[in-house]
C-alpha cells in the first residue's frame, strides 16, 4: 500500500540496470543497530545470534524504528539484529524464493497476506500464540482480519493506519471557511472557493484534489466517503451495482472536470514528491487532503509552523451517520518459512507487536496507529490533537478495511485502470464499464481460487 | 537496383580447396603410419586447444542463452507463483494470452508504434547528424564527439533528465514554449504525449547507431561521388544513387538492431512511467503505481512481461509472453532480412 513510494520506485528502477529488480534484496541500506549499545552483548554467554528484520520505513522513519529496535537488541544479549529498510513486496517474495530471506520481515501491504498465507511463504503463528498464551482478540478485530487467510495466521499487525482529511487553516481562513466540511457538497463548494489560478490560467492553489493515482488518492481510501462495498455475500464484485461507486465516481469526475483534466494532470507535475518536503499540503500548494496519520509526523518533522488541522473525512450529504468513520489497514509482520532461527525471530515479533510501551514509543514517533486495543489507551502515548482525529478513525466500528482476496490486490488494480480511464474522460458509459470491471474481477477470482492461468 | 547474391561461388570455392587440401592430407598420412599416430595426436590437441579458446562462449550460451530458453519453454506450461511449486496447466497460460488478457492487445499496439515510428526516426535521425559530421572539415573529431556523448548517459539517468526538462509544469521546454506562447503538452503525463517524448529521448541518444553510419558514410568512395558529379547527378540525385545504396548494409543493420530492441523496450519506458506518475501511490496493491502510465500507454511488451513475472509473480504466465516475443523477434528479423536483400546494393554484382 502506501508509501511504496518515488524513492523505492527509483531504486527499483536503478537497480534494474544493475541486476533483474527483485533478485535479491539489496543490503546496501543495510544498518546494524546492534553496535549502538555496547556492554550489551558482554553479558551473553557465547557469541549472539544474528536477527534479520527486514522493514518498509525509511530515512527518518527508519531511525525512529531502528531506536526501538536497539532497545530489544540492548535488553537480550542473545540476538544481535540487522535491520534493513526500504524493503517492498517484490524483494519479500524473490527472498522467499531464493529461501535466502531475513529471519522476520514486515509489509505494508496487508492485502498480499492472502498470497503469504496460503502459499507458506509465512509461517503459520498459531503455534508460537498458543505456546505464548497470545490471544489474537488483544487485536482489534480490523487488524486482525488483514493479518490472516482462511484461518491461517500467518502475520500480526504491527502498527495501524487511518486515512482522514487534513486542512489547511490559514487558507480556509482566507477564504472565509471557518470550519473542515463534513459533507461531499460542502466539500466541493469549498474545494471551489479555495482553488486559485495563475494569470495564464493555470492551477496555483488547489482547494482539494480528487484525482485517483494522487497521493493517497485510490478507490479503496475513497470507498468509506460513500460507503460503497467492494463485494455482497457471495463474494461478488458489487461495482455496478452498490449506487454509492456510481455516486462517488459521478462527483470526483465533476470535480475533475472543474479544474480541467489536463490543467490538474499539470498542476500534480508541478508540485513536489508525496513523501519529501515539497509536499503540496504542506507547502499551501493544495487546501485540503485525504491522507494517512503518518502526515502528522512528516508535518512536525518538515513544516512544524504550518497551521493545519485534521479531521474525518467528508461524506456522502444522504448517509450523515458515515461521518467519523474512514480506511484504515496496517503494516504487517510475519516470519518468512526459510527463516534461520524462528524461535528468536518469534521473541522479536512479539515483542515489537505486543509489548504497550513499545507500541507506543513507535506511534509516538511515526505517528502511526498503535495496533493493539491496550496500547491505543497507553500513558506512554503523547497527546496530540491532530493524531487523536486518527486514533478515533481507526476505533470506530465502522471504519473498514477492503477485502482479502485469494487475487491479492488484483482487484484494486483492475479497478484502478478503469478509473484512469474513467477521469480522463475516456469512458462514454459509466454503468456498462462498471459491469465489465465486475466481471473482470469476479473472474480473476474464480482464476485465484481455482489456482489456474495465469 | 535487382542484384544476386554474391560471393557465393567465390565462398564455395575457397571451401573446397580446403576440404580437398585435408583429403590430401589424410591420403599421405596413409602412407606413412608412423606419422599419423603423432599427426592425431596433434589434431586432438588442437580440438582441446579449440575446445579451451571457445569455453568462454560455450558456458555463456549455455548458462545464459540455451537453458534459461529451455526453462523458460518449460515454465510456460505451468502455473508458478514463485512460492509453491509449479503446477502443469498445459497450454492455459497461452489461452489466457491470446484470449482473455486485455493488456495484451495494448501492449502489442504500443510495441508496434515503436517499431513503426521511433525506429525509423532514429535510423534517419542518426543518417542525418553522419552526413552533417561526414561534411565537417575543422574540428571534426569535437563535433563527433559530442555528438557521440549522449550515448554514454546511462538509460535511467536520461531518462530522469527528460522526465524533468519535459515536466508540464516546472520543466525548462514548457517554460521556454511559454515564454514564446505557446502552451507545451503534458508530455509523460500525457497519454498522447508519451510516447512521442520516449522517442525524442531515443534519438537524442542515438550516437551508437550514428557512429556506424558515419564510418559507412564515410567509407563511400569518392570517385562515385566524382563520376555522378561529372554526369550532372546534384546533391540530392547523389545522396539517393550513391550514398544510400553504399551504405544500404548498414542501414539494414541499424534497422534489424532497431527493431529488436524496440521488442525488447523497457528501460526508459518503465523509469519514465514511474517518475512521471511519481506522485501515485496505491494503497492496499501491491502495485504502487498503474503500469504504463499514463493511461497504459507506455505499456510495452517487455513492461507486461515484467510485470506478469515480477508484480504479480505469474511466472508461468510471463513464461508463456516471453516464448511469443521470442517468436515474434525471430520472425521480424528473419522477414527483414529475407525481403530486404532485394534492396540491398552488394559489391561486385550487377545491377
Amino acid at each position: 500500500m502506501r508509501r511504496g513510494l518515488t524513492a523505492t520506485l527509483a531504486t527499483c528502477a536503478l537497480a534494474l540496470v544493475v541486476a533483474a529488480c527483485g533478485g535479491g534484496g539489496s543490503k546496501s541500506s543495510s544498518t546494524s543497530a546492534a553496535s549502538s549499545t555496547p556492554g550489551a552483548s558482554t553479558a551473553a554467554a557465547g557469541p549472539a545470534t544474528k536477527l534479520t528484520l527486514w522493514v518498509g520505513w525509511s530515512d527518518r522513519e527508519l531511525d525512529v524504528f531502528k531506536k526501538v529496535v536497539s532497545e530489544y537488541d540492548a535488553a537480550h544479549p542473545e540476538v544481535t539484529i540487522d535491520l534493513v529498510g526500504g524493503i517492498d513486496d517484490d524483494k519479500i517474495t524473490a527472498a522467499l524464493r531464493s529461501g535466502d530471506g531475513p529471519d522476520a520481515v514486515s509489509s505494508f501491504t496487508s492485502s498480499n497476506v492472502g498470497a503469504y498465507c496460503s502459499s507458506g511463504g509465512w509461517i503459520d503463528l498459531a503455534p508460537y500464540m498458543k505456546q505464548d498464551g497470545i490471544d489474537a482478540n488483544i487485536f482489534p478485530s480490523t487488524a486482525q482480519y488483514y493479518t490472516q487467510y482462511n484461518g491461517t495466521r500467518c502475520a500480526l499487525p504491527l502498527l495501524a493506519d487511518a486515512y482522514g482529511f487534513y486542512v489547511n487553516k490559514d487558507l480556509l481562513a482566507k477564504a472565509g471557511i471557518t470550519s473542515p466540511p463534513k459533507t461531499i457538497t460542502e466539500l466541493t463548494e469549498d474545494a471551489k472557493k479555495l482553488t486559485t489560478r495563475k494569470a495564464d490560467g493555470s492551477l496555483d492553489v488547489v482547494g482539494f484534489d480528487p484525482f485517483f493515482g494522487f497521493f493517497q488518492n485510490t478507490p479503496t481510501t475513497y470507498a468509506p466517503l460513500f460507503g460503497a462495498q467492494w463485494q455482497d455475500a457471495n463474494g461478488k464484485s458489487t461495482l455496478a451495482t452498490d449506487p454509492s461507486w456510481t455516486k462517488l465516481l459521478t462527483w470526483q469526475k465533476d470535480l475533475i472536470d472543474y479544474y480541467g483534466y489536463d490543467n490538474l494532470v499539470k498542476w500534480q507535475a508541478g508540485v513536489g514528491d508525496e513523501f519529501s518536503a515539497s509536499n503540496a499540503f504542506e507547502t499551501g500548494k493544495l487546501a485540503m487532503n485525504l491522507d494517512g496519520e503518518w502526515r502528522v509526523a512528516f508535518i512536525q518533522a518538515e513544516h512544524p509552523t504550518l497551521q493545519y488541522t485534521s479531521a474525518p473525512l467528508p461524506v456522502d450529504d444522504a448517509k450523515p451517520d458515515l461521518y467519523g468513520t474512514g480506511y484504515i489497514n496496517g503494516t504487517i509482520i510475519g516470519i518468512p518459512k526459510g527463516s534461520k532461527h524462528p524461535d528468536l525471530a518469534w521473541a522479536l515479533v512479539k515483542y515489537l507487536t505486543t509489548d504497550d510501551k513499545a507500541l507506543a514509543e513507535l506511534s509516538n514517533g511515526l505517528r502511526n496507529v498503535p495496533s493493539t486495543t491496550s496500547s491505543a489507551k497507553s500513558p506512554d502515548l503523547i497527546p496530540d490533537a491532530n493524531f487523536s482525529t486518527f486514533i478515533d478513525i481507526f476505533n470506530n466500528p465502522k471504519s473498514s478495511t477492503n477485502p482479502i482476496t485469494a487475487a491479492g490486490s488484483g482487484y484494486t488494480d483492475l479497478f484502478t485502470s478503469f478509473l484512469a480511464n474513467w477521469q480522463a474522460g475516456k469512458v462514454k458509459d459509466l454503468q456498462s464499464g462498471l459491469a465489465g470491471v465486475d466481471k473482470s474481477i469476479d473472474a480473476q477470482k474464480e482464476q485465484a481460487e481455482a489456482g489456474q492461468a495465469p | 537496383m535487382r542484384v544476386e547474391r554474391p560471393k557465393r561461388p567465390l565462398t564455395a570455392a575457397r571451401t573446397g580447396a580446403r576440404t580437398s587440401g585435408l583429403r590430401s592430407l589424410g591420403r599421405r598420412e596413409a602412407v606413412k603410419p608412423a606419422r599419423r599416430a603423432s599427426q592425431r595426436r596433434a589434431d586432438w590437441r588442437r580440438r582441446g586447444l579449440v575446445l579451451f579458446l571457445m569455453s568462454p562462449w560455450i558456458v555463456g550460451f549455455t548458462v545464459f542463452f540455451a537453458y534459461p530458453i529451455l526453462d523458460t519453454a518449460y515454465l510456460s506450461f505451468f502455473h508458478y507463483d514463485l512460492l509453491s511449486p509449479p503446477r502443469f496447466i498445459g497450454l492455459d497460460n497461452y489461452r489466457f494470452l491470446l484470449h482473455d488478457d486485455p493488456r495484451v492487445w495494448p501492449a502489442i499496439k504500443n510495441t508496434l508504434w515503436l517499431i513503426a515510428v521511433m525506429v525509423p526516426a532514429r535510423v534517419v535521425f542518426a543518417l542525418g547528424i553522419a552526413l552533417m559530421l561526414a561534411r565537417i572539415r575543422s574540428g571534426a573529431g569535437v563535433a563527433r564527439t559530442i555528438f557521440y556523448l549522449p550515448a554514454l548517459v546511462p538509460p535511467v539517468a536520461a531518462t530522469l533528465g527528460f522526465v524533468y526538462l519535459l515536466n508540464p509544469a516546472t520543466g525548462p521546454v514548457n517554460k521556454g514554449l511559454g515564454v514564446l506562447g505557446i502552451s507545451g503538452p503534458n508530455w509523460f503525463q500525457s497519454p498522447e504525449w508519451a510516447k512521442p517524448s520516449l522517442a525524442l529521448l531515443g534519438m537524442w541518444a542515438v550516437g551508437n547507431v550514428m557512429v556506424i553510419f558515419l564510418a559507412a558514410v564515410l567509407d563511400v568512395p569518392r570517385q562515385l561521388y566524382e563520376a555522378a558529379e561529372i554526369d550532372g547527378a546534384g546533391t540530392v540525385q547523389r545522396f539517393w544513387h550513391v550514398t544510400v545504396p553504399a551504405i544500404s548494409p548498414v542501414i539494414l543493420f541499424a534497422v534489424v538492431i532497431g527493431v529488436i530492441e524496440a521488442l525488447q523496450y523497457f528501460t526508459q519506458a518503465y523509469v519514465a512511467g514511474h517518475i512521471a506518475a511519481g506522485q501515485a501511490s496505491q494503497a492496499g496493491s501491491v502495485s504502487t503505481t498503474e503500469v504504463g502510465y499514463p493511461l497504459g500507454s507506455t505499456l510495452f511488451y517487455p513492461i507486461l512481461l515484467y510485470d506478469a513475472a515480477f508484480r504479480r509473480f505469474t511466472m508461468g504466465y510471463a513464461s508463456a509472453l516471453t516464448m511469443v516475443l521470442l517468436v515474434v523477434a525471430f520472425a521480424v528479423t528473419y522477414v527483414i532480412v529475407r525481403r530486404s536483400r532485394a534492396l540491398i546494393y552488394q559489391e561486385g554484382t550487377q545491377s
